[in-house]
């Protein structure tokens, strides 16, 4: 019982991290109707930013608010560099240029950090248990992610439903030329959204840094289950991504940590540990076929 | 009286809360030309949409040459005899007119799972595309690419494709849609040549092709039909007149 | 026989037969290039049988890319369930490349039967994803298979044999892959050729350049998507089963997404909807991985001996110049880039423009 509470909260807390991730995505690709791969990348360069400013602080926490900055800054960068001039193009054409981010991307990192991974170092108050019941010790660090995701979630429910620039947002996911008419500067819109869907990548990225080690490439298996995320959920709907984040985070680890157990029992040891992370990976893949055949436009999805 | 080949009984479509079908129904008899005139936005191209099977209607049913129709994907209505013409120019830019109208008699011919034979050199697809193209006039333009053929030239090809289709009854959005004097009355021409061999329902702003063409019309507003009958009873039909035609001879 | 001679008449075909000749004949000038000291035979050989195969599949992916419009980011995944097939029959000890490679083909295209009939009833982008859910689907199933290796993968112990009509082992076994690789490479240009020419391919390329129109024309374009996209998955499961032989290995890495991505690159860099595109954008990609870095230190050193000239020791020493030449993905990366924003033609147009349609 206590490992289903614990494995719950693990699957929360991944799915509000891939939340944050596909949320950026399905922003930038209602609004901008820009598929970006490079995505992942942006979730890179946060943990990256972040393992270099907590180095450089003494503070995990100081690190991570310097990072945030420094993700907006690079997001605004390539949206006025190279995406800028992708908008009118078609999907091929953003698949392509933005495969080509990645590459850049990942050998930037590579250059400035070197080839292997980091580590970002939690302070003693993260990086104990802390007791939800007497009885039930859950990684400090963990919760706080759970926290800082949820209240980072109810955030872009208030601005994209309450606030001017939501509005603005709803109405460009909606109807592209209508903004323009409203005597919106689309141009300036479109690198404020890219930002934003950077930093909330970013932010993904150096809260995932301390669990998972800091590496190249961390952003681009990520970026697919973000893709496969926005798509179940529809695409430009921050509702569907954020039900669909949910559930891909819990399949994926409830699969991981019951199915071995499951499995053992017609399987072998090594054959089971083994199968288990692949079938609940497989499992994701198979729901989101199964949603696109029933529903091609997702589950709150509009446009095709 | 000629048999009805296209029956039209009850269509609804919606569209949220505007209703750009409602209640109607129409018929076009076999060998005339039968048109539909209204307003913009009386739910004339909503109409074609669904008869030619790119919009499901909400209610209703469709009946071509005695065979409900109402569900039936637009490819296969065009393999009954049910061919369209685009509004908005839709013809293959990339590939040349003849290309164009050798594709529209590919799909007449059936099946196109032949995968060896050149088909740009089959005589039996670019025989009859070329007396179509001569037919509308277009012979001259073979081999040009339909991006750089004028518009008036493309609204030429859009008929002479959905002429290659065979069709025993052709839809015609706006043939006359964006096109000067002169290429108007080459088209009215042309049409008019197709009386008597087709059954057509044209769907025309200019009042004036309409009336020399017609056999009958009926007015649509608010997408329902509010009056059929011949150019003359229409003329003379007062509710026509203020809702149509004294709105017409204003603009 | 004037007929054979037509596409000589254009800059484009010309280029088109010289590229084809130089491959062809690489067996008999390679020789020449090791004693020269260029580039070792062995090594040029290897190198241009995986250009070969990699054409092969983009060759396949472009029929359904660059004829028809069909943007599937999972093609690589036929790679790997050629290549699978070809694995796991070896490593059962069934080496008879006549049962390996029908089966390896079959079950491409059965795959690519189920994936297509599922997925090409979405449309742009979701369409874009679903065949990549799918690839990812299979690749889990790779890195699932415990077996066969799983996430490590599985050599190949014995290349796929022909009845003895091909050398599997000793020195001949590189030139014999690489001779047979460029037939059948002549082959799937040969058959896609005549596909995209005849009445089928002129539906499916009608279908690309407006959908709706050839519906109203009568034509059930699903179905020419459909076995445009079975034909291609079969074309890539034959490639795959090539390059199992060829690298003597297979792993879940081969249908990785960032391969099919690799695949798309290829189609787009050589020229969609260009018969030889594919293969000039294999040739390009692939030894523009190989040889960038090289090619970029000389490109360091000319800066760093200009810089010098102007600067004397203020240009620093030449080995943390050519370091640089490490990230020559970053140079690919804009390439790309630099491609996609400006040069959308590809490489073949270059050549001259190509007729209509």
């Amino acid at each position: 019982m206590t490992l289903l509470i614990e494995q719950t909260l693990n699957g929360i807390q991944l799915g509000l991290l891939m939340f944050l991730l596909a949320a950026g995505l399905t922003l930038v690709f209602g609004i901008m109707d820009l598929v970006n791969l490079a995505h992942g990348s942006l979730y890179m360069f946060g943990a990256y930013f972040c393992a270099s400013f907590t180095a450089w602080t003494d503070s995990f926490v100081l690190g991570a608010l310097l990072a945030l900055p420094a993700a907006l800054l690079l997001g605004v960068v390539v949206e006025i560099v190279v995406v800028r001039k992708l908008y009118r193009r078609d999907h091929l054409d953003h698949v392509l240029a933005t495969f080509g981010l990645i590459l850049i991307a990942n050998d930037l990192v590579r250059a400035v950090w070197g080839p292997d991974g980091r580590r970002i170092p939690l302070p003693a108050w993260l990086n104990q248990p802390i007791y939800l019941t007497p009885d039930l010790p859950y990684p400090t660090y963990r919760f706080a992610v759970i926290v800082v995701g949820a209240a980072v979630a109810l955030f872009l429910y208030w601005l994209v439903t309450r606030t001017r620039t939501g509005m603005w947002i709803r109405a460009g996911a909606s109807n592209r030329t209508m903004i323009g008419a409203l005597g919106i500067n689309v141009e300036a819109l479109f690198t404020l959204v890219f930002g934003l869907g950077a930093v909330l990548a970013a932010l993904a990225g150096l809260m995932a840094g301390p669990i998972v080690t800091v590496s190249i490439g961390m952003g681009d298996n990520i970026l697919i289950l973000a893709f496969v995320i926005i798509v179940i959920g529809g695409i430009g709907s921050i509702k569907g991504a954020f039900i669909a984040a949910m559930i891909v985070g819990m399949i994926d680890t409830l699969g991981r940590a019951l199915l071995p157990d499951l499995l053992k029992s017609f399987l072998s040891v090594t054959a089971a540990n083994t199968a288990a992370p692949a079938l609940s990976s497989m499992a994701i893949y198979l729901l989101m076929a199964g949603v696109l055949v029933w529903r091609p436009t997702g589950l709150f999805g509009a446009r095709g | 009286m000629a048999e009805a080949m296209l029956k039209v009984e009850g269509l609804v479509k919606r569209f949220g809360g505007l209703v750009a079908t409602d209640n109607l129904s129409l018929d076009v008899r076999d060998g005339e030309v039968h048109a539909l005139i209204g307003p913009n936005g009386a739910g004339k191209t909503t109409l074609i949409a669904q008869l030619s099977g790119f919009l499901r209607p909400d209610a209703g049913r469709i009946t071509f040459t005695d065979r409900d129709i109402t569900a039936l994907p637009a490819a296969a209505r065009v393999r009954l005899g049910l061919a369209r013409s685009f509004q908005i120019t839709s013809v293959l830019r990339d590939f040349t007119a003849l290309d164009n109208v050798a594709l529209a008699e590919q799909a007449r011919q059936g099946h196109s799972f032949r995968f060896w034979q050149p088909a740009r050199s089959d005589r039996s697809l670019r025989g009859p595309a070329s007396a179509a193209l001569e037919a509308v006039g277009l012979a001259h333009r073979a081999d040009d690419p339909a991006a750089s053929l004028s518009h008036g030239e493309q609204r030429q090809l859009e008929v002479a494709m959905a002429l290659a289709c065979d069709p025993r009854l052709l839809l015609l959005d706006e043939p006359m849609a964006g096109m000067g004097p002169e290429e108007s009355a080459r088209m009215v021409d042309l049409l008019r040549g197709l009386r008597g061999q087709r059954t057509m329902l044209l769907i025309e702003h200019d009042m004036d092709a309409v009336f020399a063409l017609a056999d009958r019309i009926t007015v649509l507003v608010y997408g329902r039909a509010i009056a059929t009958g011949t150019p003359a009873e229409i003329r003379a039909n007062p509710e026509v007149r203020t809702a149509y035609l004294g709105e017409s001879e204003g603009t | 026989m004037t007929e054979l001679l037509t596409p000589f008449a254009t800059w484009r075909g010309r280029i088109a037969a010289l590229v084809l000749v130089l491959l062809g004949l690489l067996p008999l000038y390679a020789p020449w290039l090791d004693a020269a000291g260029i580039i070792s035979q062995k090594f040029a050989l290897t190198l241009m049988t995986r250009v070969l195969i990699l054409a092969i599949a983009a060759i396949s992916l472009n029929l359904i890319l660059g004829y028809g419009g069909i943007v599937s980011f999972g093609h690589a995944v036929y790679i790997g369930l050629g290549g699978y097939a070809v694995g796991i029959m070896a490593h059962h000890g069934v080496t008879n490349g006549f049962l390996q490679f029908p089966v390896a083909i079959g079950l491409s295209a059965l795959f690519a039967l189920a994936i297509g009939a599922l997925s090409l009833r979405t449309r742009g982008v979701y369409f874009i994803m679903i065949t990549l859910a799918f690839a990812q689907l299979v690749y889990y199933v790779g890195v699932g298979l415990e077996p066969y290796g799983g996430d490590d993968g599985l050599t190949i112990n014995r290349r796929s044999d022909f009845a003895g009509l091909l050398p599997t082992r000793g020195p001949d076994k590189t030139t014999a892959f690489y001779v047979v690789s460029f037939v059948v490479l002549l082959l799937v240009l040969g058959l896609v050729h005549r596909l995209v020419n005849s009445r089928f391919g002129m539906a499916l390329r009608g279908a690309k350049s407006n959908e709706q129109r050839m519906q109203a024309l009568g034509m059930p374009t699903f179905r020419y998507r459909l076995t445009a996209f079975v034909i291609a998955g079969a074309i890539c499961g034959l490639a795959g089963a090539l390059l199992a032989n060829h690298t003597e290995f297979i792993s879940p890495a081969m249908m990785h997404w960032t391969r099919s991505g690799d695949l798309i690159v290829m189609v787009v860099l050589g020229g969609m909807g260009s018969l030889l595109g594919p293969v000039y954008g294999a040739v390009a990609f692939l030894l523009l991985e190989e040889f960038l870095p090289g090619l970029l230190k000389v490109v360091l050193t000319w800066l760093h001996d200009g810089v010098a000239a102007v600067l004397g020791p203020g240009a620093g020493a030449l080995e943390s110049w050519l370091r640089l030449a490490e990230y020559w993905q970053i140079a690919l990366g804009a390439i790309l880039i630099l491609v996609v924003l400006y040069a959308r033609g590809g490489i073949d147009s270059l050549f001259g423009r190509p007729r209509h349609g």
